[in-house]
Formats: C-alpha cells, sequence, structure tokens
C-alpha cells in the first residue's frame, strides 16, 4: 500500500517583510480522505496550501507529495476569458503536451461530471458565477488528478449556490475517489463535506485541535440539520474561538 | 444574473439561459445615432450663423459657408485631384508608419515584460521620447535625414510609438496572479505563458493603444508634410498652401479630409477590435 497523499512535516513560514504566517504545521492527508482546514482570516490557510503546491518554499519542515499529481482549486474561478468553457477545460491537459483528440475526451468527461453540458461554446462572461466555478472545477478534474487542492473555492459565490456547489463536490468525491485538502472559513461546509476537520490558531498558524467526523457518506443536504452536525459545529466554534485567546 | 443550478441531484442540467438578444437593428440603432446627427445639424447651423450673421461681408471669406466648402473643395475637379493626391500620400505615410509603430512598439514591449531590467532601463527614455515637442524635432529630422519619405515616416513614429509600448506593457501585465500561478503549476515555459496567458489578456489594451496611436500616425504624416514642406504633396503642405493663399473653401475642405482620415483609421481598428475580442470581452469586468 503506498503513503499518504501529502504529508506536512514541521511546515514553518516567515515572509520576508518579517510576517511569520505559520508558527509549525504537521499532518498527513491519507488518500481517498477529505481534510478540511477552518481558521481565522490570515491564520496561514492559504499560503500552507500554496506550499503543497510548490507556489511557495517553505522557511521551514518539508512537504511530502507528487506535484504531478496535484489538482489545485483556485479561490476565483481564474477562467481564461477568452476561452470558451471547453479551451478552459482543455488548458491544462494543453499545457501537458497531449493531443487534441485526447484533451477533447478529457475535457468532455470533466464537463459532464460538473454539469455543464451543453455550454461548451460559452464565453467566460455568458455564466453565472456558480457555472464558472464548476468549469474551474472541470478543468482541475480534466486530467484526474488522484489529490486536489482546494483554496477557499466557494466563498465568492451566494450561500443556495454554494451548498450546491459543496453536494456536487462531494459527489465528484465520492465517484471519483481523489483525496482532497480543503480551504475554508465556513463551519458547516468544513463538517458538511470532510472526513477530518483541522483547526489553525490565529497567525502565526499552527494546528490547534483536530475533529474526525462520523457521518458516513453520501452525505444529503438534509444532514446540514441532523442534531449531531450541529454539536460538532459546535466544538469546532469553540475551538476556533479559543484559538483566538 | 444567476442561472438556475438543477435542483436536488447535486450533479442536475441546468437550463441554458437566453443569451441577450442581439443589438436591434432600426429603431434602437437610429436611435444610437440620432443624437450625433442632431448635434451635427446644430453644429452646421451655428456655422452658417457665423458666415452670415457674425460676420460682416466683407470679412466672410474668413469663414466660408459650408456648401461652398463642399462646392470648391469637393466638387472642382481640379481641387479634388489635388486633395485626393494629397491624401494618397499622406495616408501612405500615416498608415506605413502606423505599422513600422505597431511592430516596434509591442516588440519593445513584449522586451520590457520579460526582463525588469530592460523595463527601467527603457522606461525613462520612452518618457523622454514622448515629451520631446515635436516641433523641435522636425527641423532636426530634416538635416539629419532630409525631407523625403523617410523623414516623414520618423516623424510618424516618434508621435506614435509612445501609446503602443505603454498600452501593450499595461496589457501584458493585466493577467490575473492567479492565472499566473495556474500556468506555473504546469511548469509552462515564458513562450506558452506570454503567447496563451499574457498576450491574449493583453489585447483590449492593445487594441486602445492601437486605437490612440492610429489617430496620432495621421497626425503625425501631417505634421511632418506641413514642415517639410518639400516633395510629394501631402495634406500638409495643401493646408500651408491654402493657408497662404487665403483659400479658405480648401483650407476647410482639406482639414475635413485630414479629419475624415483619422477617423477611418480610428474605425477600422475598433472594428477589427470587435471582430478580435468582441465575443468574449466584457469592459468592466475582471475574469
Amino acid at each position: 500500500m503506498v503513503g499518504p497523499a501529502l504529508t506536512f512535516d514541521g511546515i514553518g513560514m516567515t515572509f520576508p517583510d518579517g510576517t511569520r504566517a505559520i508558527a509549525e504545521v504537521s499532518f498527513s492527508l491519507d488518500r481517498r480522505e477529505f481534510v478540511t482546514i477552518v481558521g481565522p482570516s490570515g491564520c496561514g490557510k492559504s499560503t500552507l496550501l500554496r506550499i503543497a503546491a510548490g507556489l511557495l518554499e517553505p522557511t521551514a519542515g518539508t512537504v511530502e507529495i507528487d506535484r504531478e499529481q496535484l489538482g489545485y482549486v483556485f479561490q476565483d474561478p481564474t477562467l481564461l476569458p477568452w476561452r470558451t468553457v471547453r479551451q478552459n477545460v482543455e488548458l491544462l491537459a494543453e499545457l501537458r503536451g497531449k493531443g487534441r483528440q485526447e484533451r477533447a475526451r478529457l475535457a468532455q468527461d470533466a464537463i459532464d461530471l460538473v454539469g455543464l453540458t451543453g455550454f461548451e461554446g460559452h464565453y467566460p462572461k455568458s455564466l453565472s458565477g456558480g457555472m464558472r466555478m464548476r468549469c474551474s472545477l472541470a478543468r482541475t478534474l480534466a486530467l484526474r488528478p488522484p489529490v486536489f487542492l482546494f483554496d477557499e473555492p466557494f466563498g465568492a459565490v451566494d450561500e443556495i449556490t454554494r451548498e450546491h456547489l459543496n453536494e456536487q463536490t462531494l459527489a465528484l468525491f465520492e465517484t471519483e475517489g481523489f483525496a482532497a485538502l480543503f480551504i475554508t472559513h465556513s463551519i458547516a461546509e468544513a463538517v458538511f463535506m470532510s472526513t477530518r476537520v483541522i483547526v489553525m490558531s490565529p497567525r502565526p498558524g499552527r494546528v490547534v485541535a483536530e475533529f474526525a467526523v462520523p457521518f458516513d457518506y453520501p452525505r444529503s443536504p438534509e444532514l446540514r440539520f441532523d442534531p449531531d452536525f450541529a454539536l460538532l459545529s459546535g466544538d469546532i466554534s469553540k475551538a476556533l474561538r479559543g484559538g483566538n485567546g | 444574473m444567476t442561472a438556475p443550478l438543477g435542483g436536488g441531484d447535486g450533479l442536475g442540467r441546468v437550463e441554458i439561459p437566453t443569451p441577450p438578444p442581439a443589438r436591434r437593428r432600426g429603431s434602437s440603432w437610429l436611435a444610437t445615432v440620432l443624437p450625433a446627427l442632431l448635434l451635427g445639424a446644430v453644429l452646421i447651423g451655428v456655422w452658417y450663423l457665423c458666415t452670415y450673421v457674425v460676420l460682416d461681408p466683407r470679412r466672410r471669406f474668413l469663414l466660408p459657408p459650408p456648401h461652398d466648402v463642399v462646392r470648391v473643395g469637393f466638387f472642382d475637379s481640379e481641387n479634388l485631384g489635388e486633395m485626393l493626391d494629397g491624401l494618397y500620400w499622406s495616408a501612405r505615410v500615416a498608415l506605413i508608419g502606423l505599422a513600422i509603430s505597431i511592430v516596434l512598439g509591442m516588440t519593445i514591449a513584449i522586451l520590457m515584460s520579460q526582463t525588469v531590467v530592460i523595463e527601467r532601463a527603457t522606461y525613462p527614455f520612452l518618457v523622454m521620447l514622448q515629451a520631446i515637442p515635436i516641433l523641435a524635432i522636425v527641423p532636426l529630422i530634416s538635416f539629419w535625414f532630409g525631407t523625403g519619405e523617410n523623414a516623414r515616416l520618423i516623424v510618424c513614429v516618434i508621435i506614435s510609438l509612445f501609446p503602443i509600448i505603454v498600452n501593450t506593457l499595461f496589457g501584458l501585465q493585466s493577467a490575473d496572479p492567479a492565472m499566473h500561478d495556474l500556468f506555473t503549476l504546469e511548469h509552462a515555459s515564458r513562450a506558452t505563458r506570454l503567447r496563451k496567458l499574457m498576450l491574449p489578456a493583453g489585447l483590449p489594451a492593445i487594441f486602445a493603444g492601437l486605437r490612440i496611436a492610429a489617430g496620432l500616425s495621421v497626425i503625425g504624416a501631417i505634421v511632418g508634410d506641413f514642415f517639410f514642406g518639400r516633395g510629394k504633396p501631402g495634406i500638409g503642405q495643401l493646408l500651408k498652401r491654402y493657408a497662404n493663399q487665403l483659400e479658405s473653401e480648401q483650407l476647410l475642405a482639406a482639414v475635413i479630409v485630414a479629419c475624415m482620415l483619422g477617423v477611418a483609421v480610428f474605425l477600422f481598428f475598433g472594428w477589427v477590435q470587435a471582430r478580435a475580442i468582441g465575443k468574449w470581452y466584457e469592459a468592466g469586468t475582471a475574469r
């Protein structure tokens, strides 16, 4: 059996201007596991994700990860506005030098999976916020990476759209079987999605608590109104505030 | 505008939102053009008023009425031929000069976007180039390069180069940092990043620069011709001669021709822009 999908070992990050973003973070993400990091803004969550992706070099500690096998979902859809939905979803395969036919096939599969079938020829400007986000999801999904990094991806959409996107992402998580490291500041989102929730302290970030989420997949939208869901959310909220001192 | 998401099953299909209706011809087109037509009519009315009411009849030659300008400038075959020849020579200088500016300007901007040192080294000199009063440089250019077409092209390029460089550079640097991250994650080469990210992201700004430069290239062509005053007579020389001979009808007609040339080049680039980026570009929205 292969090891964890991703391991942080004693990660610390101090920026050149002296800002200490991350004090010391160690944990690992197993294959087929959905781990969410919650924390107050500025606690270094996104920094941690950028370190995992190799966009930043940590000033302490090491990351073990196969970067060729990584999917990154950005905070904003970051679609290229001059490309249609299909061309956007093909981008990563194109940058990896895959042939035209394979690109088209990978893109179509991903577009179908996120439910954007019929919109292949649309430009981002004619899509709604939620559809743009799903297109962005499809772009990452196209190469079927076994590890997904989500950098607060649904923070900019409205509540209803966000819940739909959560359910869609979970459905993909179940069918595709990837490992996910997800960042959010919404406790409900964290509990609904994850197998494990990690709570980080304010800057400099460190892990202050860890919660296993006991609910089975598939999770129905009604889970959000389950008393156990509320209890767990309350515990996480307490841990978050404890971190605030 | 939020499209309805598929209900319930999470991965549901979405209804296709109706695309915004194509701009209706007819009434709305007229509504677009009418205000400008009305203002144009008012301005011509003011012109007539100045000619016939404000000016003393003995001084009416200072501002001949519009119909005289059209009759003498455009319906007199000798004058018209002269004007069209002038238009040809000036348009030729303007277009060749503009083409040189585009190639040179975009090349410089791309180099500046790739290497910070080049940007830092060249920027002050580009600002100086822009700040040189063209009246001061024209005599120098005629010392060094004579008064032929090459000298005119140089004047034209000096005037129209700066907006192309500045706008292209601004455009190339306008791509979202997260988009750059996306390319970084895939280890995209410099060339790929330039071709697939920076250039397309920069197109709206590049076209803005082209439209400014297009107008300036016409001015450059006419200014050069006006000051050199020798060689193939373009609109600049005609303007000078008509002014010296107090031929105000032809003078005004030549001004109109020069203006139309600038407008034509401007509209042409607007059309190219609409063709090139109209499908995806939405002014005022990022991403």
